[in-house]
């Protein structure tokens, strides 16, 4: 019983983590069409920010404000990637998404020139360091922080895409982005905006992945985005409670599997999401992968159906 | 605009000779002067994908009352619309001529800013957000700046108040034609685009779009897309006949409407069947299309 | 499956350049590749040195090894763009089957006792079998609509990537890799001093990659590819079959990289894991849009340039990290040249587009 209490709540702070990326994720492609590969590098960049302002400060008080740092440093991180490269690409997401690609790989490597291949231990504070007694079991306090801090964000983030303007204006634009300019809506604002908040949240997902793993290290983003990628394939782009809900299941999977099955909760996952992928009735082009496949094929391929004459050719 | 508010349902030739109140979101351009003209394409050629869709479109919308654009399905109707928008898709650009709207160059300009200038755009597929309420699609399309006229709207369409918190995706084909058609309605335009709004619709709700319409048009100049010769016939004052990525004739629509042999040769009325390799544009190598 | 209806006016058997239409003597389309060939297959018998650009004279042991890998990794983003480029298919899980070539081979040699070409032959059957499975799973979900291909792929590839991380019984070498069953292989393959012979494998392979999706986009079926890349509904529409014609070009390109993946294995003597990851595919999908996805040449040159480059920065003491630069430089490509770097070229002298980059690659 306590072991099955320990997993669920450690599962539990994995899907929190995941949810965190996957959110952000989850926005940018569906309001901007762009798989933002370098959501994983964002994360790392923030992680290291907040490792060195713990290893300088300390404590609680460094905490906080490594939560700061961290969270500000993706927010930044993001809006200037928005800025610099993304915008640039405006109509061309095809090469906005190769352009992810190409920082995906070097912010890793930069990180890595700058402290190190080797994993860095995050000095985790005494306060949270501890375990708590629940039902039974011996709880690590960092699990119930990621999960409360989840909630939070899951809570903040849902009143402001459904009581603000520009909420509106993000979940019209995940379904049509077109139609949202042709009601005269500047979206280019919103894109900064996700891609802000995104940024915000990997950036957070970076500080409290240091305190769940302990750790940081330059590709921790990256292996992380893979499964941040499932829990987005698995939820959908619509609704954040799905993206959360897909994040749980996720989270829990991996480490029920990773107990119960041997160490093999990876495998597991990449079962659960085949088994989604295969199951799951038919979308007609509107279930995030088949989107990706579209924008990342040649740039005449999907349009021009809708334009061409819908008979009579030789 | 509010004096217009009434509901005068049948209000014919309003339109045409208003000089009514001019709306807020036009800028200065061309103020003093009656305009002859809202919106004027100018020898507009696009390629979408290598292929050239329009090969030289030039009309005028009428200042008041229904411009209706016709032509056989695939001459490039909705690519006009759309390429006036800004609207191409992917790999779709204008190779040449220009689009002025009151005036002033929209040819190069951001989709939105074009709309600002005071359109309102009902789509070919209705282009409502299913995910969003009925009452968060009229929220999407309030303009800063301007009134809003819900009054107007909940008098056209007391179903929609009824159902404003309804997702719009559970509506039926005519209700979401409905909210696409309130939502260009809302604001203040001067120049409303239709596209197709009558497609796929039953006989019934036809003719309830078409009233609608009609009652719109008495209000704002309306461009309207439209393969129901019927409805055409109903609201059209002025048509432009598009084929093969031309705009092949022009001008006063019941003279055209009368012009039998027009009808049936230029919008394929009668023959709904495929058209033949006669009316695919120029350089539509569909298949070999991408070297 | 006969395919006479499409307006291909240069549909022809032979394997001319895909903008063949030119006028000119039936032998000038081969002309370039052969000549490249030929300069590559003598290379070894060339002693120049080339300061700054090879540590060493061409022909010794580390400049070949060097450019054979190179040639591997252009032969493998030659066959990756088969799909992606030329299909448009997106796959994300193209590792599993360069990975699959290499440790296929490497425990049918080991674990069966068989020899290499027993072993590496074993292998392709094999994989190709589980392509033609995978493949179709993958295609079908794609062809009911609104599943991904690319999921689905990556899902695959990534199953595989944890099983040879965990190292199951000691068999794969875990995060290790497993260095090559010199045992079963012949000796003309094995060692410094027979690094000519490696470098002759990889110059073979890629010649064989280049002959079997050049003429097969040339061919009736690269045209209905082209066409499928293009616009799904026309093929349809016309009667011909998008799954299998998917499908064929999955298959040949999974064959392709598993043939890569035992040629990897030999010019690198040994399975590396890092070979079965996404970020791996992900590295082929970068090679093919440098060099210009969907061209004849571009594959080869953005293989070629990258590995280059990723073995060699480091040396020139740039930057420790050549991905940080590799990541840049391809960031930077996206803007210059959005349809890769041989399409630059094109743009200016179409004409001698195809000579511009075979002296490109000569010069690697």
């Amino acid at each position: 019983m306590d072991t099955l209490v320990l997993l669920t709540l450690t599962g539990l702070g994995l899907g929190a983590l995941y949810f965190l990326i996957a959110s952000g994720l989850a926005l940018i492609f569906g309001l901007m069409d762009v798989l933002n590969f370098a959501h994983g590098a964002f994360l790392t960049v923030s992680a290291y920010a907040a490792w060195q302002v713990l290893d300088s400060v300390g404590g609680m008080p460094g905490l906080l404000l490594a939560l700061l740092v961290g969270t500000s440093t993706g927010l930044l991180l993001a809006v200037v990637v928005e800025f610099a490269l993304i915008r640039r690409l405006y109509g061309r997401p095809r090469d906005q998404i190769l352009v992810t690609v190409g920082l995906s790989l070097a912010i890793p490597a930069l990180v890595q020139s700058a402290w190190s291949a080797d994993a860095r231990s995050f000095p985790v504070p005494d306060a949270l360091d501890g375990t708590v007694t629940l039902a039974g079991a011996q709880v690590p306090v960092n699990r119930l922080v990621l999960i409360a801090g989840a909630v939070l964000v899951l809570v903040g983030v849902q009143l402001f895409l459904t009581r603000t303007r520009y909420g509106l204006i993000v979940r019209a634009g995940v379904e049509d982005r077109a139609m949202v300019t042709a009601l005269g809506v500047d979206v280019t604002r919103a894109f900064t905006l996700v891609f802000a908040l995104g940024g915000a949240l990997a950036g957070l997902a970076g500080v409290l992945g240091g305190l769940y793993f302990g750790s940081v290290s330059p590709h921790q983003g990256t292996s992380l985005l893979i499964f941040a990628f499932v829990v987005v394939i698995i939820g959908g782009l619509h609704s954040m409670p799905g993206v959360a809900l897909s994040a749980l299941t996720v989270g829990l999977t991996q480490q029920y599997a990773n107990y119960y099955l041997g160490g093999y909760g990876d495998l597991a996952v990449v079962v659960l999401l085949a088994l989604v992928v295969l199951a799951r009735p038919t979308g007609s082009g509107t279930s995030p992968v088949d989107r990706i496949r579209r924008r990342l094929e040649s740039p005449r391929a999907a349009p021009v159906e809708s334009v061409l004459p819908t008979g009579g050719t030789p | 605009m509010s004096p217009r508010d009434r509901t005068g349902p049948r209000d014919r030739t309003g339109p045409r000779d208003r000089t009514g109140p001019r709306d807020r979101t036009d800028s200065g351009a061309g103020m003093g002067s009656a305009p002859a003209t809202v919106l004027s394409v100018r020898d507009l050629h696009v390629e979408i994908g290598g292929s050239r869709i329009l090969q030289g479109v030039t009309f005028d919308t009428a200042p008041g009352g229904v411009t209706a654009l016709l032509g056989r399905n695939g001459v490039g109707k909705t690519t006009t619309v759309r390429a006036v928008l800004g609207l191409l898709p992917d790999g779709g650009r204008i190779t040449g001529g220009a689009v002025t709207l009151d005036g002033a160059d929209v040819t190069a300009e951001p989709t939105h800013r074009t709309v600002r200038r005071g359109i309102g755009y009902a789509p070919e597929d209705r282009g409502v957000f299913t995910r969003l309420t009925v009452a968060e699609n009229l929220a999407l399309a309030e303009r800063p700046g301007g009134a809003h006229h819900y009054d107007l709207v909940h008098d056209l369409f007391p179903e929609l108040l009824a159902r404003r918190a309804q997702l719009a995706g559970t509506l039926s084909g005519g209700q979401q034609q409905m909210v696409a058609i309130a939502r260009t309605l809302l604001n203040d335009n001067r120049l409303v685009i239709a596209d197709e709004p009558t497609k796929g619709l039953a006989p019934r709700v036809v003719t309830e779009v078409a009233e609608v319409l009609e009652r719109a048009a008495a209000r704002v100049p309306l461009l309207l897309v439209e393969q129901n010769l019927a409805v055409v016939r109903r609201l059209a004052t002025h048509a432009a006949v598009l084929d093969a990525g031309r705009v092949v004739h022009g001008g006063d629509a019941a003279s055209l409407l009368a012009d039998r042999e027009l009808t049936t040769g230029l919008l394929g009325v009668g023959s709904r069947a495929p058209s033949g390799r006669a009316s695919a544009p120029r350089g539509d190598d569909v298949l070999g299309g991408a070297h | 499956m006969t395919v006479t209806h499409l307006p291909a006016p240069d549909d022809t058997a032979a394997p001319p350049p895909p903008d063949s239409g030119r006028s000119g003597p039936r032998w000038r389309p081969y002309a370039v590749p052969v000549l490249v060939l030929v300069v590559l297959a003598l290379l070894p018998y060339s002693a120049l040195e080339i300061p700054v650009l090879f540590d060493g004279r061409l022909n010794s042991p580390g400049s070949l090894q060097l450019i054979a890998l190179c040639l591997v990794f252009a032969g493998l983003a030659l066959g990756y763009d088969l799909m992606f480029g030329r299909t448009g298919l997106l796959s994300f899980g193209h590792s599993l089957y360069i990975a699959g070539g290499a440790y296929g081979t490497q425990l049918a040699m080991t674990e069966l006792g068989l020899g290499l070409l027993p072993a590496a032959l074993l292998t392709l059957v094999l994989g190709t079998l589980a392509a033609v499975v995978l493949g179709a799973i993958s295609l079908r979900t794609l062809a009911l609509g609104g599943i991904g291909f690319a999921m689905v792929t990556l899902a695959f590839a990534q199953a595989g990537a944890i099983w040879i991380e965990r190292n199951p019984g000691g068999l794969t070498g875990g995060e290790e890799g497993l260095p090559l069953h010199t045992a079963g292989v012949p000796e003309a393959f094995v060692g410094v001093a027979n690094t000519v012979n490696v470098y002759w494998l990889a110059l073979a392979y890629l010649t064989a990659v280049a002959a079997v999706v050049w003429s097969a986009t040339a061919r009736p079926v690269g045209k209905v590819w082209q066409a499928l890349r293009d616009n799904e509904q026309r093929i349809a529409v016309l009667g011909r079959d998008p799954f299998r014609h998917k499908l064929g070009a999955f298959v040949l390109a999974s064959a392709l990289a598993l043939l890569g993946g035992i040629v990897h294995l030999l010019v690198t003597a040994g399975a590396t894991p890092h070979s079965s990851t996404p970020e791996f595919t992900l590295t082929l999908l970068v090679m093919v849009v440098l060099g210009g996805a969907g061209t004849r040449w571009g594959p080869v040159v953005g293989g070629v340039l990258f590995t280059y480059l990723d073995q060699r920065l480091a040396s020139w003491g740039i930057g420790s990290e050549p991905m940080l630069i590799l990541g840049t430089l391809f960031v930077l490509a996206v803007y210059v040249a959005p349809g890769g770097l041989t399409s630059i070229r094109l743009h200016r002298a179409r004409r001698s587009a195809a000579r511009a980059d075979s002296r490109k690659q000569e010069h690697r």
